[in-house]
């Protein structure tokens, strides 16, 4: 579903989230196959309210700063999203809110996403951390 | 369409449903079928590797993030074998007796609550967790609290052989938390209780149910229903609705009993809730231990309660307010992040509700009223000096504009964090405390069911979980609606010989 969008879909990630600038395309698949998923739960309605408002703000752009999404340079698409985040139309504030939530779990639900923030649980709790030397905040396992 | 007939059946296996199931093991036993039937899955004990996304597309409905209707506020519940519990923190609090009797649900009293809450707590091995197994997010949580003057109290947990993996709200990958998929489903298998998963009642008629089984879909985690896929009509005499909040009230609406009770679906409240985060100069362990040992109750005083919490990375990044290049810095410190749940106490309000779609799907009715904006700011500035007491050097409030708050404003928190700055489709919040839609009362013109779960007019159609509460409860709730569904299956038990026996029609 995000194949017909995927070029503005992708500037839009990386306006929300700066380092997946730097993801590889098996990471942009992986963290693109997270989002398909979330969207295929839910009602058709919603799926194609979410293609149509990435259309939406690609003409947006291109109507305010004569270029598209992917064109625009990262300080001006921060801006473009800011001001949306804040508009006094709630329609549009949920609409940037559902496209910053696909553009988290792109990034953070992916296993290197987690990993790059340094996010470590598992299911052997305290006993995985108990390696000498592994520095502040890990020596206070029963 | 196959047919199928059983004495009780149970619709939902949750906090309230599990402790049915339990509590109706006496007809069981006297060869009487009862069944429970689960919408959900039921997963393999190896099936909880607690990754973020693919447990929370198993096991919750919508994948944790059910929207309401206003689009501005996600809800959580569990869709699984054991509900709401198989994802639940496990804190297990007695409701106190200032909002029961607030409640005047006639014939309920606090001190019968309490009873029953105190023999479920027993059930589940409830109890404090040992100073060595909490971790610093919780410990600097109740010194930050004490450095302002308060006190924090330490949580209750049900868990058996917890080791600190931190993920119970996925699903305890060791099996040490205490749900209803833990305690009380498998007694009640044991018992001779059948449990149907995979089994969705799209409709009740009289004493008769429309029931859709599916298979599981393709990669899908669990396993396959006790029942061959397809649609079932079932003849229960008993029918106990356990669904939820949102389950129950939708399931009655789509059933088309809205017209007898006009107050159902009505009454719906949630704790609204608010993530904070403080930032520490070093790591601290927070992604270890588990993630609910303190709260502080001010439900008197301002109406809120704070509670230490720890999520995950997806739903951590969701919560925090805004995007790009400072929401990326708060995230890299994931490792020196505390973290803090501010819940308001939101009070049942006309037009926060509950109705169904016309394909019978559940919709949510929810507003913020100026109470809840009002305390959730409280929350947050008492949330932001605790932090700050604790010794952090930044705290992001979801309520300062900007977020940020630098160590040197906590002399500033008054004016920076404001209810102005709570806008509603921008500032992320969620709710996983879901309560009302079949509220308890006296009569149909203010209530759904009587105080032992007897849908006014319908008396072998009963009611067993959050849907029963006639308002907020301010607390977690799951050992209230254990408590409620206990009184519930009382009565079931009670009038089972007349109910079972006797076939007359109560519906119209
Ligand atoms: C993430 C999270 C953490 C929580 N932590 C705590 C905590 O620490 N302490 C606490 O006290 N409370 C906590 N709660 C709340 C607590 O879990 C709930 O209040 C409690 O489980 C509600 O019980 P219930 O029986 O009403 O519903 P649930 O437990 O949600 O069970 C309802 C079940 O019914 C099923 N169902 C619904 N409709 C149908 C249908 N038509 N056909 C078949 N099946 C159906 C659903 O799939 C679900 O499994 C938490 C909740 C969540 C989501
Ligand atoms: S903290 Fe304990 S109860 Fe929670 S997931 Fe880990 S082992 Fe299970």
């Amino acid at each position: 579903m995000l194949g017909r969008v995927r070029r503005p879909f992708r500037a839009l990630v990386v306006g929300f989230v700066p380092e997946s600038a730097d993801l590889s395309a098996d990471e942009w698949r992986r963290g693109e196959e997270l989002a398909e998923r979330l969207l295929s739960g839910r009602p058709g309605r919603v799926r194609r309210q979410v293609t149509l408002l990435i259309l939406a703000l690609n003409l947006i752009a291109a109507a305010r700063f004569g270029r598209t999404l992917p064109a625009l340079d990262p300080s001006t698409r921060s801006r473009l999203l800011t001001s949306l985040q804040d508009s006094p139309l709630l329609l549009v504030r949920r609409g940037v809110w559902g496209l910053r939530t696909l553009a988290f779990l792109v990034y953070y639900g992916r296993e290197q996403g987690r990993a790059a923030v340094g996010y470590r649980a598992s299911a052997s709790g305290w006993a995985s951390r108990r390696s000498p030397g592994t520095g502040a905040g890990e020596g206070r396992e029963p | 369409m196959r047919s199928a007939r059983c004495d009780v059946a149970i619709i939902g296996s949750g906090a309230g449903g599990g402790t049915v199931a339990q509590a109706l093991i006496p007809l069981a036993t006297q060869g009487r079928r009862v069944i429970v039937f689960e919408q959900g899955g039921r997963l393999e004990q190896a099936e909880f590797t607690g990754i973020e996304t693919e447990m929370a597309e198993s096991l919750y409905e919508d994948g944790g993030g059910f929207l309401t209707e206003e689009g501005t506020l996600s809800l959580a519940f569990g869709r699984t074998f054991g509900g709401s519990t198989a994802v639940y923190s496990g804190t297990s609090l007695v409701p106190s007796a200032r909002v029961i009797e607030a409640w005047a649900v006639p014939g309920l009293t606090h001190e019968d609550l309490v009873s029953r809450c105190e023999r479920h707590a027993a059930n589940n091995g409830v109890h404090l967790l040992p100073p060595e197994q909490i971790n610093d997010n919780n410990r600097l949580f109740r010194e930050g609290c004490l450095g302002i003057g308060l006190e924090a109290e330490q949580f209750p947990v049900n868990v058996r052989g917890c080791r600190g993996a931190s993920l119970c709200n996925l699903g305890c990958p060791n099996g040490a938390k205490q749900g209803t998929d833990r305690v009380q489903l498998p007694a009640a298998e044991r018992g001779g209780v059948e449990v149907v998963t995979r089994a969705e009642v799209r409709r009740i008629g009289d004493r008769r149910l429309v029931i859709r089984v599916e298979r599981p879909g393709p990669g899908e985690k669990g396993a396959a229903s006790a029942w061959p896929a397809g649609e079932y009509s079932v003849e229960a005499p008993i029918v106990v609705v356990a669904g939820g909040s949102v389950g129950s009230s939708a399931l009655l609406l789509r059933s088309g009993l809205g017209s007898a009770l006009p107050r159902l679906g009505e009454g719906f409240t949630c704790h609204p809730a608010l993530i904070l985060v403080g930032e520490h100069e070093r790591e601290i362990t927070n992604d270890v231990g588990h993630p609910k040992s303190y709260y502080l109750d001010r439900s008197v005083e301002e109406r809120f309660v704070l509670e230490t919490c720890m999520y995950f990375p997806f739903v951590t990044a969701k919560n925090l307010t805004g995007f790009g290049p400072d929401h990326s810095t708060m995230m890299r410190s994931f490792r020196r992040l505390q973290m803090i749940l501010a819940l308001a106490c939101d009070r049942a309000t006309q037009g926060n509700r509950i109705s169904v779609d016309r394909s019978g799907r559940p919709r949510v009715h929810y507003r913020f009223t100026p109470e809840v904006r009002e305390a959730l700011a409280a929350a947050n500035r008492a949330a932001a000096r605790i932090f700050f007491a604790a010794g952090a050097l930044r705290v992001h409030a979801p309520l300062a504009n900007p977020p940020l708050l630098a160590r040197d404003e906590a002399a500033r928190i008054a004016g920076r964090i404001t209810a102005t700055a709570f806008i509603p489709g921008k500032t992320s919040i969620s709710a996983a405390h879901l309560m009302g839609g079949c509220g308890m009362g006296s009569s149909p013109t203010d209530s759904v069911t009587d105080s032992w779960g007897r849908v006014h007019g319908l008396p072998w159609l009963r009611i067993a979980d959050s849907s029963l509460f006639p308002d907020s409860l301010e607390i977690n709730p799951y050992l209230t609606v254990m408590a409620l569904a206990d009184r519930t299956a009382n009565a079931v038990l009670e009038d089972a010989g007349r109910l079972l026996a006797n076939r007359g029609t109560g519906l119209s």
